[in-house]
């Protein structure tokens, strides 16, 4: 039975989430933009957002690829770089304690600044509350889980942990087996990360997807748009399919000031 | 040389009421709903004064427009890209909706519901964001209205820069003038250079410039971009919204709604030409003061015949020619140099100007220590400080702010000498660097204004861009993905249930 719930929790779920926050940002992303967002409060109330979202928002990026590039990258890897397992798993307890903190520090201020100023918590959805406890919660696992492994420094469990996630993402039908034995508080840790995923494009986190870090790219400053097309051949000899309402404000160039 | 048309606008001061129809008008059409309340695409300000929002000519605080760096480049006040997207989390140039108000409502139900009391019921203010009752209403967005306030917190204006101004503090000293402000429509606008999501455009064809709702994702660094501070974030769609110059109603010929309804008869909207290459080098001129001479050098004649054989190659329709020939906004800004950019020193090249207000003459100079300058009152001695004028419309400069107003005292002598005394006086217009017959079409357009010579709208020739056969059976303008609103019934993606007409009642 054990066996079983393993399975399901570590070795299904896991596509769930995966599937659902994949889907779920896209056809979100293709049907209903207007709602994709980042929801910021700032303009009501700028106290405790200034400091709290700086941290967290810095914690939390830390801790997202560290934990991307920590999983994901083959052991392989460390081990022809001349990194031991132990010396991994030392900095992963640094790196992700230090920024785990400047995190809870940012979600500790944010949750207080929503739950308590009631501009805040007035014209929060249930879902804003719902995701940043969910956050703060997984955060709090985290932390916890450093203590746990404190108890055992030779970097052995880490790396079952990046077996199991190589395994699900290389599509292995037994990765689940990998964290079987795990400390009950990485299991949970690890179920909150995933329904994380399965939550997300029903959030307003799908501000994520759109960091606009391209904006560093864009060419010149300004942007130009016109709806005067070039003449185009009708529609049918075109072979198209219905179009929706909009198709006009197409193209974009760079005007002044060009760079 | 690349030509571009745009509908521009210019609003005569001199007569303006500051009846603020243009303000409500607009927003009962565009921003009463939830998470505008505070938001005024066009409002009515009272100078000397912070205005709305606090200070918001005050760029050392809010740190908006463009800034020249060294190398002679243009970038926003803000900082570069990399500056920008490192205040996304936190955005410190922001204000807060204490800085224009929070929006407010009154218990009107309570003056009906109140059982038999002693005392009068009342009203009393409520908050519209959070529902709870507001004990004192601190500040709103015409606070200072008609010179409300001390004058020590009015006269935080950074408009009176170089003008001595405890002087104005004295009841017998002091002057005013209405500022109705709404989105500039900027040729370079800064908003636009800010988003870092590229939501923000300027229409090639009209040059409107709009905030697509579908690309916005609410990064705000919009609201800091813009020096006039008029973009605002809505609070509740979680988008920035900004004056879209009523684009339907221009579309299809028709006046923005504020000019439509502005009793005063101040608002002119007409095509201008302009060189969009020269953007940026009239934008990074040196000198701050000559930035309003730069943009000017940017219009085109629209009689010119190179200028009209470039504009059709670069696609500016026949009709547009056309009005850019009868443009109001092109008499009054080039022609007559009667109308000026609003705070030129930004950097964008604002396309709203306006024709500085005349003033009563001081009292001094009416007891005739005043200087009188061939027959003509030295606009020196009126009320308003042409510095003010100067910090307002010209970035300091002086001479244009002069050269506007003896034009428009010369337009009032010349007419009364015509119509009082039987005399056409050339000699009046001459001395203004004009012409009898200009001041009197000076007159026809800003005396008596007709709608047509206010208005010189063509409509936007949309069969160039789009296959109609697309757009038949379409919903129109609707927030969201085509015809669906981002609502559904079970609000799959978090949205905010809204109540439908007609209501569902079962």
């Amino acid at each position: 039975m054990a066996d079983y719930i393993n399975t399901v929790l570590f070795g299904w779920y896991p596509y769930l989430c995966l599937t659902v926050f994949l889907l779920g940002s896209l056809i979100r992303f293709d049907r209903e933009q207007y709602s994709w967002k980042t929801g910021s409060s700032q303009l009501l109330r700028r106290r405790q957002l200034m400091w709290g979202s700086n941290l967290f928002h810095v914690g939390i990026i830390v801790i997202f690829f560290g934990h991307l590039v920590g999983l994901l990258t083959p052991i392989q890897l460390f081990d022809l770089v001349g990194i031991s397992h132990g010396a991994k798993q030392i900095m992963a307890i640094v790196v992700g304690g230090i920024a785990g903190l400047v995190c809870l520090a940012g979600i500790a201020l944010l949750l207080h600044r929503r739950l308590t100023d009631p501009r805040i918590l007035k014209t929060s959805s249930n879902g804003d509350i719902a995701i940043l406890v969910l956050l703060a919660v997984q955060l709090v696992l985290g932390l916890l889980t450093i203590f746990v492994s404190l108890g055992h420094l030779d970097g052995a469990e880490m790396v079952r942990f990046m077996a199991w996630a190589q395994g699900i993402v290389t599509l292995q039908p037994s990765a689940a087996l990998y964290v079987r034995d795990a400390n009950p508080l990485f299991k949970l840790h690890l179920f909150l990360g995933l329904t994380i995923f399965l939550v997300f494009p029903f959030t307003r986190l799908v501000h994520v997807w759109s960091a606009p870090v391209w904006y560093l790219g864009r060419k010149g400053y300004q942007v130009v748009r016109t709806r005067r097309a070039p003449p185009r051949p009708h529609r049918a000899l075109r072979g198209e399919a219905e179009q929706p309402v909009r198709r006009a404000d197409s193209g974009r160039s760079a005007a002044a000031p060009a760079e | 040389m690349k030509i571009r048309a745009q509908i521009a606008m210019v609003m005569n001061l001199d007569k303006c009421i500051g009846c603020h129809t243009c303000s409500v008008t607009c927003k009962n059409v565009w921003t009463s709903r939830e998470g505008m309340e505070y938001a005024w695409f066009n409002n009515v300000e009272t100078k000397p004064g912070i205005g709305y929002p606090r200070e918001w000519e005050n760029q050392k605080r809010w740190n908006g427009g463009w800034t020249r760096t060294r190398g002679g480049r243009l970038q926003p006040k803000m900082g570069s890209k990399w500056r920008i997207l490192a205040k996304i989390f936190a955005n410190p140039d922001l204000p807060e909706i204490d800085d224009y108000y929070e929006p407010f409502t009154f218990d009107y139900e309570h003056l009906q519901n109140a059982g038999e009391v002693q005392a009068f019921p009342t009203a009393r203010p409520r908050s519209q964001i959070t529902g709870e009752r507001i004990e004192k209403i601190e500040w709103g967005p015409n606070w200072e209205e008609i010179l409300g306030g001390e004058f020590a917190k009015r006269s935080k204006d950074v408009n009176f820069e170089g003008v001595e101004k405890e002087i104005y503090g004295a009841f017998e000293n002091t002057f005013m003038m209405y500022l109705p402000r709404l989105c500039e429509h900027c040729l370079n606008p800064s908003c636009a250079a800010a988003c870092p999501s590229g939501a923000i455009y300027k229409r090639e064809e009209d040059g409107i410039v709009l905030i697509d709702q579908d690309k916005c994702r609410g990064w705000r660094m919009c609201v800091s971009g813009c020096p006039y501070k008029k973009i605002y974030y809505n609070w509740s769609s979680g988008k920035s919204e900004k004056c879209f110059f009523c684009y339907p109603r221009i579309e299809s010929g028709q006046p923005t709604v504020c000019s439509e309804t502005c009793v005063g008869r101040i608002r002119y909207l007409g095509v201008i030409l302009y060189d969009a290459d020269g953007i940026e080098k009239a934008a990074s001129v040196p000198d701050e003061g000559r930035l309003y001479e730069e943009q000017l050098k940017l219009f085109l004649d629209p009689d010119d015949p190179a200028v009209i054989e470039q504009a059709r190659r670069d696609g500016v329709p026949e009709a547009w020619l056309e009005a850019a020939r009868l443009s109001p906004i092109w008499k009054m800004a080039i022609e007559w140099k009667v109308a000026l950019p609003l705070h030129p020193e930004y950097r964008t090249l604002p396309m709203v100007w306006y024709v500085p207000p005349l003033s009563p003459i001081q009292s001094a100079a009416a007891a005739g220590k005043m200087g009188v300058d061939g027959g003509m009152p030295d606009v020196r001695s009126l009320r308003i400080p042409v510095k003010y004028l100067a910090n307002l419309l010209t970035a300091g400069a002086e001479a244009p702010v002069i050269r506007a107003l003896e034009r428009m005292l010369a337009m009032r002598g010349y007419m009364r000498a015509k119509t009082v005394d039987g005399v056409i006086d050339e000699a009046i217009a001459g001395r203004v660097g004009l012409t009898g017959a200009q001041i009197e079409e000076m007159y026809r357009i800003m005396a008596i204004a007709n709608y047509e010579d206010r208005f010189v709208i063509p409509t936007a020739h949309r069969e160039a861009g789009e296959d109609t056969y697309d757009l038949r059976g379409s919903c129109g303008f609707s927030f969201g993905n085509g015809c669906s609103d981002g609502i559904s019934g079970t609000g799959l993606f978090g949205s905010r249930k809204k109540a439908r007409t007609p209501m569902e009642v079962e």
